[in-house]
């Protein structure tokens, strides 16, 4: 079956929940990838501009 | 090149770049290993089920990988106690669940209409499920162990004793009778497969690989940010 014809008959059933599974679980990896990434450097840069900021506890 | 990128800077500079490319070489391989999965023919046996094999086994390929990069990151990590090497097999194990879950859904749903069964104890699937009970149980224990060192050293070597069952899924249908086939592309004698099968196999596979790369190295920048989150939270509060 080509791409002008996806009913794929009695098969599509199977079919097109893999594809949406697969679609679900990479799309998960991605935005959860991307949200921790984002959640923990913009916790870094706050916690190094209240550093910064006059009258902070200097580091060690 | 491990050496340079042992450093976290280093490996920052570095995944600043690379991530983005990996997951720009991602796309275009999912694009095409799409098109070519959907534009392939059908096959005598499995009719239009086959394009499930080119969602199923480059998953399957993944789930095994990710787990031995997991267990290459854990033995780095408990021998050279490199600070990095933990970060990676943190930042590994969600992803290879993930592929390991979507290996086994995909499984079901070519073997309901082609073996006439959701499910089955056989030692392929079996020991698919052991590996991803595996990362269920990594994942659990960092997040059981409150002391961060405690619990890196713990799971790590629960990866480690994990590393046992990636040759028992590989050669699981070589040493039993299983209702699974056979390897059908990495075996002696070369691919048994026909290109216009193999190519969407293929490309997909490598479409899997690079955009777990870009992920990998993503969630590793994560976690070199949560520590230093947590070593800038302690100097705060002491």
């Amino acid at each position: 079956m080509s791409m002008t014809g996806l009913d794929y008959a009695k098969y599509a059933i199977f079919i097109w929940p893999a594809v949406a599974v697969t679609a679900a679980v990479l799309a998960w990896m991605v935005t959860d990838s991307l949200l921790r990434a984002r959640y923990w450097q913009k916790k870094v840069q706050a916690l190094e501009a209240e550093r910064a900021r006059p009258g902070a506890k200097p580091a060690p | 090149m491990f050496q340079a990128l042992a450093n976290p800077q280093r490996f920052m500079a570095f995944s600043r770049w690379a991530a983005p490319l990996l997951a720009v070489i991602a796309a275009g391989l999912l694009s095409w290993g799409l098109w070519l999965s959907f534009s392939a023919p059908e096959d005598y046996q499995q009719g239009a089920t086959v394009r499930l094999m080119f969602i199923h086994v480059p998953a399957a390929y993944m789930a095994m990988f990710c787990y031995a990069c997991l267990g290459a990151a854990s033995l780095m990590g408990l021998v050279f106690r490199h600070v990095l090497a933990d970060a990676a097999a943190r930042a590994c194990a969600p992803l290879g669940a993930g592929f390991t879950a979507l290996a086994l859904i995909t499984g079901m749903l070519w073997g309901r209409p082609m073996w006439g069964t959701w499910w089955v104890w056989d030692a392929r699937v079996t020991s698919v499920l052991v590996l991803f009970l595996f990362y269920i149980g990594y994942m659990a224990l960092q997040a059981a162990i409150d002391d961060e060192t405690r619990a890196t050293r713990a799971s790590g070597i629960l990866a480690l004793v994990g590393l046992i069952n990636l040759p028992i899924v590989k050669f699981s249908v070589d040493w039993w009778n299983t209702l699974h086939q056979p390897a059908s592309v990495f075996r002696k004698g070369g691919p048994s497969l026909p290109p216009e099968f193999l190519w969407p196999l293929g490309v997909m596979a490598l479409a899997y690989m690079a955009l777990f790369g870009a992920l990998w190295l993503v969630r590793i920048r994560a976690e070199v940010w949560r520590k230093r989150a947590q070593s800038l939270a302690l100097q705060a509060a002491g």
